[in-house]
């Protein structure tokens, strides 16, 4: 799999982005500047990235709970993501969403998911459409702790029995909140997928030119009319479940030296090394891009902090297509 | 006008709205056959990529549906029973109903969903004889209950026309009942209620095939000089507020006959909206029509005893009538 050397950059580019972004996040919920639940997606940004890198910007995804990273992997604006992690007017979901609900639908984000599995449904929705209309393909994101949400089972078949452009991915970061993925399964996950006749298959989720590379075939297939795949990107979260899940001593599922062998497997600090050792890049053009990225991610702090609030007067509006007339939400005429 | 049956509307209605707008589709389990009769003929008028025969997998095509609607069309979905409702829920509750306001209105969900067989019909039993409404309506869905041919015809237009998601509900025993119904496509507008018979005495909010019902027993107390007023919201969600207190003020003594669980049902809703908004010109207290909080039954004397008919409805309307307020106590 050659990847043209531009791409290979913006990968780097994009796994750094979520990896800062993400860290950014951590420090602000500390800070009480980010209010609500945040799932930080650190240690699989090379699934988001190998995966997105290889669809077009018309194509669309689903994602989850842990969604910051496929939304910037998709090209998400990490300013309007920074405002609607802070509740601001700004964000992409003018503050109804947060971090659980970000959404571009501009640029085929179809909404990151509370509810684990929901977004595979839709993502069928999604394709369906494509398909009469052309040749756009979409991507399922789910974790692990899906693969048992009957929703997705479900999908699956219905993706398979319609020849659906549908790549459904699986990030498998062995843990459903503190469940181990081999307490509630018996098999290996992707071969879940081939009972419903869907070409499927395991891959190293932190190894960004892997996952790209097994997404290309997917997305390719999905576009020329031959339906569904399913990937299964085996990956780690460094943090918890959740920001604050540090905060809870009594909360211990996994040890420390099973985290730092991940990390030994870093898929931004290996990638990095590998465009290295490729002559793709020099020490100081990958720092230049760090900095680009640190700048970034400052102005979108900025850009939050200084959005306004929404106004409680319109925490009634979107409900609805047509608001009703003077109390729009509650459904009276 | 041609009279044609309940059931012919809905066909109708859908076969036009399909006809005039491509991104119109339907899809739910066993509809290419159309054992009801709803899309008969519709594979053959539109190819089967518009008729999508469904798996047994509520959740996954009514989540279907929801990126579909995402994506620029227009679903129609149809549920063959109403309690297949409760399977998909949290594709409708989480997802279709939240989707427009948590995106910040970046999407809008026209999908039109299709309840076929609500209520209880020939001893169905527990599972297929609900009335899931409440659900819906708490959920913050648009709901629609026609209760003549007339009414699915332009109501399930408008559904279908619709930017939000909007379930259209059928009561079963309504099927067969024969009505006026003009060829052409016509809308009825969301949120309008009607007086289906206009009487000073007592005001009976009825809904879906209970409206029926209501007229019956209308005609029989006017042989006794009675004379209800007989309202059917006909959407549920937008209510007809205003319409709904015309009526009540109308009377002052109300009755109302709906076919759902007791508590927090959609009469609970209407019971104590009367009293925040017409208490002034209420005469008697409000009489709530309901079923009790219990599965239906399946013996038919005992389904019968659990359904709201029109013994209740005799019984309450003398009730209201008979009321004489005491005068207040004024205690210095």
């Amino acid at each position: 799999m050659g990847i043209p050397r531009e791409l290979a950059l913006e990968m780097y580019r994009r796994m750094r982005l979520i990896r800062r972004f993400e860290e950014r996040v951590v420090e602000l919920v500390n800070d009480n500047e980010i209010p609500g639940i945040t799932h930080e997606y650190i240690g699989q940004e090379a699934v988001a990235v190998g995966v997105c890198a290889a669809l077009r910007p018309d194509d669309a995804i689903t994602s989850t709970h842990r969604g910051h990273g496929h939304v910037i992997a998709k090209g998400g604006d990490v300013r309007y993501m920074m405002a609607e992690l802070m509740g601001r007017e700004t964000g992409y979901n003018r503050g109804r969403g947060g971090s659980m609900h970000i959404a571009d639908v501009q640029i085929g984000v179809y909404g990151a998911n509370g509810i684990v599995g929901a977004g595979c449904p839709m993502a069928c929705g999604a394709a369906y459409v494509f398909r009469r209309q052309g040749d756009r393909v979409v991507v399922a994101f789910f974790g692990d702790g899906a693969i048992n949400q009957g929703v997705v089972h479900e999908s699956l078949n219905l993706a398979a029995i319609l020849d659906l452009p549908v790549v459904f991915v699986c990030e498998n970061n062995l843990y459903a909140i503190t469940t181990p993925i081999r307490s509630v399964t018996r098999n290996e996950l992707w071969r879940r997928a081939e009972a419903y006749g869907i070409p499927a298959r395991p891959v190293d989720g932190m190894d960004v030119e892997a996952v790209y590379g097994a997404a290309v075939e997917a997305v390719a297939r999905a576009r020329a009319g031959g339906g569904p795949s399913f990937l299964e990107c085996r990956t780690y979260r460094y943090s918890g479940h959740y920001t604050a899940e540090r905060n809870l001593p009594h909360v211990r599922y996994r040890t420390e030296e099973e985290i730092e062998q991940w990390r030994q497997r870093d898929p931004i600090r290996t990638w990095r090394q590998r465009m290295l050792e490729r002559g793709w890049a020099t020490e100081a053009e990958l720092d230049g891009i760090d900095g680009e990225i640190e700048r970034a991610l400052e102005e979108a702090v900025a850009f939050a902090r200084q959005s306004p609030w929404p106004d409680p007067a319109t925490a009634l509006e979107y409900m609805y297509a047509e608001p009703m007339e003077g109390i729009p939400a509650r459904g009276w005429r | 006008m041609r009279q044609i049956r309940y059931l012919q509307a809905i066909q109708e209605a859908l076969y036009q709205e399909m006809q005039r707008d491509p991104r119109v589709f339907i899809l739910g389990e066993d509809i290419r056959v159309s054992m009801r009769g709803t899309t008969r003929g519709f594979v053959e008028a539109f190819g089967p990529e518009r008729v999508l025969d469904m798996p047994i997998s509520e959740a996954a095509f009514t989540g279907f549906a929801t990126g579909a609607a995402m994506a620029g069309f227009r679903p129609i979905v149809e549920y063959q029973i109403p309690s297949l409702v409760y399977v998909a829920f949290d594709q409708l509750a989480n997802q279709a109903a939240k989707m427009p306001y948590m995106l910040g209105g970046q999407v809008r969900l026209p999908i039109t969903y299709l309840v076929m067989g609500a209520g209880a019909k020939n001893n169905a039993a527990g599972q297929h004889s609900d009335n899931p409404y409440p659900f819906l309506l708490h959920a913050g869905f648009k709901v629609v209950l026609p209760s003549t041919p007339y009414d699915m015809k332009g109501l399930l237009i408008s559904a279908i026309r619709h930017d939000d998601p909007v379930f259209v509900l059928c009561p079963a025993a309504l099927y067969a009942l024969r009505g006026p119904v003009p060829e052409e496509p016509y809308t009825v507008p969301l949120g309008v209620g009607e007086v289906k018979r206009d009487g000073s005495d007592v005001t009976v909010i009825a809904t879906g095939h209970l409206v029926q019902t209501a007229l019956q027993v209308a005609e029989k107390l006017a042989e006794e000089g009675i004379q209800l007023l007989v309202w059917d919201p006909r959407t549920l969600l937008p209510l007809d507020r205003e319409g709904l207190f015309r009526v009540v003020r109308r009377t002052g003594r109300v009755v109302i006959l709906d076919d759902s669980n007791r508590t927090c049902g959609f009469a609970a809703e209407v019971a104590a909206l009367l009293a925040e908004e017409c208490f002034d010109a209420l005469r008697a207290p409000v009489q709530r029509i309901t079923r009790p909080d219990v599965p239906v039954p399946f013996s038919p004397p005992l389904e019968q005893a659990v359904l709201p008919g029109a013994a209740q409805l005799l019984q309450a309307v003398r009730r209201v009538l008979e009321w004489k307020r005491e005068p207040s106590v004024v205690v210095p």
